[in-house]
């Protein structure tokens, strides 16, 4: 590796050299092997390609690279082969020297591999001709298969700290915040709080000591899109916050990255040492005279702690417990200094403004709601994955034309954005734009970026309570709304899912929710009825069956369930009886169906699942 | 143990801001938090042993109490729960014969739940060691656990 | 010399140091706010929520603790408005579902017309602290010895002795007793001894030699001399017949 860049000039060299020696006679093949992939065997095929490539010498004749997250986590392991943008998906170990043959004697992609929508379309050999990409507008993570995220050299080849080159030689602090300003950035963490503003009150405030701060504590279950930017692209962020602490004047960052994300950890860790080596982070950075240092702190494993005032105090050593916020963490924050906390994906941003321009970035997105935001897309749809669209975007472009819609044929039931902060939307909302101030006006939220797809078969009083129960075990315990209020929330949820609700309980979880909103110490609390809220004003008559009727409609909350077998369709394959848990169900020969003893029956649904002629049915 | 301690506190310059990172150092290295660390730990560092002990039972990430040889980690974020993680979580307690944050009485296996991983796509997901396993079923559950049985 | 402003609690004008909390100017001037977690020997910390009021500023109006709310020009404050008394009414509900057998709850829940918990009685718990932490802040911010923590999180959450074994750094000054606002820190002496049973911890008390009284913690004592660096011997008598 290079040593210490004294200069700009030294860092632009660099660049035009290592774009230089990016090889374009070679071929190149792109593998994912992020976090999501992994549970897919994704480490074993890179091994796979490294030892083979290694084996039979073919180092000069393909440029291997293993990256982190595609997007496109559904179909991995995944990899990208140029020349012609071969999309290649659940690659094998098996698959491995069929594709390296096949690129590098350059013959027509391998068929079986290729994407399909399903089984009734066509192949799409391109990735740039999968619906899942064209519809997105992947300008944050579509680096993300160019580079190796452990490889400086990758990011600088790709124009990688020319920003943050800029902004130190060629811009002042006030002219970068102006411009943040002017693209209208707002923070992708969930607040959506103007990033410029925010960066101006930071600046001005009084002090000589600034941090600022790197939020990845993602704790929102079922969102990952800090995880595949932070693991990624690691240098992105870094390169923004070098530029933001500048701006800002600030010589001392901190990176809080959950403890639940290793991979992450172990590449912004990696970036750090890479870039200090560069001189890209320390003392008198490029020459500027500006110094600057970071450090990564892990977290402890508590949601809380995404919550800056709660951050904040676990980087003092102390318990993640927040504080009021009558005084802003940008005048106080942090040891009581001027601190600037924003999101991953925020920080990710600031390289491209600033070497886009403020109004480029101004017209991607909507109006008050400029650029675009990663979302992780789980759930019930075909096409899981992480997808980077303009703000604005109706939701239901997100769920179909990206995600391919419900899987397995079934219908769309609700969609859940911002974490359990947020709140369950309906198909009557499909229509909505995807912007901070319209998931706002519908009872949700924005959050970091979870985005989860529910169908006919989820409950959503069971979703409510599920919430809740997350939301009761990661309170902080500080204030009593929160701390009692969730737990009473909880158990008359819990209640109503048993058959053991009243219509009144509709009421004092309407109150309760209402006093959590006026009086919680911190946004855990004051949004933990949203998920309740937006479920009992969508789904009400979910919520009268479970009470009234005591039905639950969807199948799913047990005390309100019923398994049997319906007669005709088993063929007594005897499938069923092999994996009850409870020996519940009798094996009573072959052609003849099999009996289930209800009273043994614990409702573990492994017998629905794993019957293949629908012979078990939920009451 | 006290020469580790002491090297994990000299790493982290004696800072007890830094008693989140140090406190997981001793849990990597122990697999949990030994009392006798925790102890020599309030006193290097001079801070009340209430503070230490504070912190060790605010965040999940650290136990008490040793762990087993294999930790079992079942996701139960949103994206899992919607696919039936609750499910597997409750065949994994039937199998091991404990409840989650639990170690079995043999220390093979402790359980334990995590709030998502990042594996949506591949939900619902366990995770044993530094091995995943994605789109678990309950049927899946046994074979998954007899690969760690030795 | 601090700055003065101008506010309005309650459609009455007053002027109050900049920079000073809601609470405190409030009851300066005999306007009674409710509260549980707070202490004036102690710093703020907004746990307890019952000191919350509406606060206006420009045509902005929201709910703030006024324990840690600091005045400011202009500022328009309602201590007792339908939506403030409607969230204490709440907050007291859940206190009391908590605390469903304690004379103080009890007794503030009455005051707002609440005579039991709107929660089913098969989850009433009869607790007696209600972790407003003031026990934990007094030892650690006035005595200085940090003998106990709040330990756990959520709805577990509690003052607690480390290990949950005898508070070793305790000296048994009672800070704790005399601070809760619940008795649920009880002390008991008994046979010249005295002990916290909630941190387990039990102490000999100093007999005065002179009148017989047993006046205070042989330990605390000497955590004071050491401190203070006096010399031994220094509380062999008892403040009265020194």
């Amino acid at each position: 590796m290079a040593s210490k860049l004294k200069n700009a000039k030294a860092l632009a060299a660099l660049h035009k050299k290592l774009a230089k020696d990016i090889d374009t006679e070679k071929c190149h093949i792109s593998l994912c092997n992020g976090t999501a992939c992994r549970p897919y065997g994704s480490n074993p095929v890179a091994e796979a390609f490294k030892a083979d490539i290694e084996k039979r010498g073919l180092a000069d004749k393909v440029e291997f690279k293993i990256t982190g997250c595609h997007g496109f986590c559904e179909r991995g392991p995944i990899a990208i082969v140029e020349p012609g943008n071969v999309f290649y998906q659940r690659i094998t170990v098996a698959d491995v020297p069929e594709i390296l043959d096949n690129t590098i004697q350059k013959k027509g992609p391998i068929e079986r591999l290729l994407f399909k929508q399903d089984a009734a379309t066509k192949t799409v050999a391109r990735q740039n001709d999968i619906p899942f990409y064209t519809e997105q507008q992947r300008i944050v993570l579509g680096n993300n298969i160019r580079i190796d995220p452990t490889s400086i050299e990758d990011y600088i080849a790709i124009g990688g700290y020319s920003a943050l080159s800029r902004a130190l030689v060629e811009l002042q602090p006030d002219q970068i915040i102006k411009m943040i300003k002017d693209s209208g950035l707002r923070g992708r963490g969930g607040g959506g709080f103007p990033t410029g503003a925010k960066w101006e009150t930071c600046r001005e405030a009084h002090g000589d000591i600034k941090y600022v701060i790197v939020n990845a504590d993602e704790g929102d279950p079922g969102a990952y899109a800090n995880e595949g930017l932070l693991t990624g692209n690691p240098h992105s962020v870094l390169e923004g916050l070098v530029i933001g602490a500048y701006a800002i004047g600030s010589h001392q960052g901190y990176i809080y990255v959950r403890n639940e994300y290793p991979l992450a950890l172990k590449n912004i860790t990696l970036a750090i040492e890479q870039a200090e080596k560069l001189g890209l982070i320390g003392k008198n950075i490029l020459g500027s005279g500006f110094d600057f240092n970071v450090r990564v702190n892990r977290g402890g494993g508590a949601f809380v702690c995404g919550e800056s005032t709660a951050l904040m105090a676990s980087l003092e050593g102390k318990t993640g417990e927040p504080r009021a916020k009558y005084i802003h963490t940008v005048e106080k924050g942090l040891w009581d200094r001027p601190s600037c906390l924003n999101n991953v994906e925020t920080w990710a941003n600031i390289p491209l403004i600033v070497n886009n321009g403020a109004e480029w970035f101004s017209k991607i997105g909507a109006a008050g709601n400029s650029g675009t935001k990663i979302f992780s897309l789980t759930g019930k749809v075909n096409n899981t994955g992480l997808v980077e669209v303009p703000m604005g975007i109706k939701l239901k472009g997100i769920i179909f034309d990206i995600g391919g819609g419900i899987r397995g044929g079934k219908k769309f039931k609700a969609v859940q954005t911002g974490g359990p902060s947020g709140g369950c939307l309906p198909e009557k909302l499909l229509d909505s734009p995807v912007d901070f101030d319209s998931l706002l006006k519908a009872g949700s939220m924005m959050g970091s970026g979870g985005m989860i797809v529910m169908d006919e078969d989820n409950c959503m009083v069971d979703t409510a309570r599920y919430f809740l129960t997350f939301l009761e075990e990661e309170s902080c315990g500080k204030c009593v709304p929160c701390r009692e209020g969730v737990k009473r929330m909880r158990q008359i949820l819990t209640d109503i899912t048993q058959g053991k609700g009243e219509m009144s309980d509709l009421e004092l979880l309407t109150e309760l929710s209402a006093h959590l909103k006026d009086s919680a110490l911190c946004a855990l609390g004051s949004s933990a009825p949203n998920p309740v809220l937006t479920t009992i004003q969508y789904f009400k008559d979910e919520y009268e069956a479970h009470i009234e009727d005591k039905k639950c409609p969807a199948g799913i909350c047990k005390a309100l369930i019923k398994f049997s077998i319906i007669d005709e369709k088993c063929p007594g394959c005897g499938r069923c009886v092999k994996t009850c848990p409870t020996q519940a169900i009798t094996f009573m020969g072959k052609k003849n169906p099999v009996i289930l003893d209800q009273s043994k029956c614990i409702k573990c649904r492994t017998c629905y699942d794993i019957c293949k002629m629908g012979a078990v049915s939920i009451e | 143990m006290k020469d580790k301690v002491t090297a994990i506190i000299k790493k982290y310059g004696s800072d007890s801001s830094q008693l989140v990172s140090i406190l997981q150092d001793i849990q990597t290295e122990y697999n949990y938090l030994p009392r006798t660390a925790l102890d020599k730990l309030a006193k290097k560092l001079d801070i009340p042993q209430s503070r230490v002990y504070s912190m060790a039972t605010f965040f999940r990430a650290f136990s008490l109490e040793e762990r087993g040889k294999h930790i079992c980690n079942v996701c139960q974020g949103t994206a899992c729960h919607v696919r039936g993680a609750d499910l597997i979580l409750e065949s994994l307690e039937r199998q091991l014969g404990v409840k989650r944050g639990q170690t079995t009485p043999d220390h093979k296996f402790t359980l334990e739940t995590v709030n998502c991983m990042g594996c949506c796509a591949t939900g619902p997901v366990v995770k044993i060691d530094d091995e995943f396993f994605g789109h678990m079923t309950n049927d899946k559950v046994e074979p998954m656990l007899s690969k760690f049985k030795e | 010399m601090s700055e003065l402003v101008n506010l309005t609690i309650n459609g009455n004008k007053y002027t109050a140091e900049k920079g000073s909390m809601v609470l405190k100017v409030a009851r300066e001037h005999g306007i009674r706010i409710p509260t549980l977690c707070d202490h004036e020997a102690i710093e703020p910390f907004g746990a307890c929520r019952l000191c919350i009021v509406e606060v206006t500023r420009g045509n902005r109006t929201r709910i703030v603790t006024s324990c840690l709310y600091p005045v400011e020009e202009g500022l328009v404050v309602q201590t007792d408005s339908p939506r403030i008394v409607r969230n204490r009414k709440m907050l007291l509900d859940l206190l009391l579902a908590r605390c469903s057998d304690n004379k103080v709850i009890k007794e503030l829940a009455a005051e707002y017309g609440l005579e039991k918990p709107s929660f089913r009685e098969e989850y009433w718990e009869k607790h007696d602290c209600i972790v407003c932490g003031l026990c934990v802040r007094a030892c650690e911010q006035v005595v200085g010895v940090s003998a106990i923590s709040l330990v756990n999180r959520g709805v577990s959450k509690e003052p607690k002795p480390p290990f949950l074994e005898k508070a070793k750094a305790c000296i048994g000054c009672g800070s704790c007793h005399y601070v809760c606002p619940t008795g649920a820190v009880t002390m008991e002496e008994k046979n010249g001894v005295r002990s916290l049973p909630r941190w387990k911890v039990s102490f000999k008390l100093k007999k005065c030699p002179k009148c017989g009284i047993e006046w205070a913690p042989e330990a605390q004592l000497e955590y004071i001399r050491k401190k203070w660096k006096l010399e031994p011997g220094f509380f062999d008598l008892c403040p009265n017949c020194r």
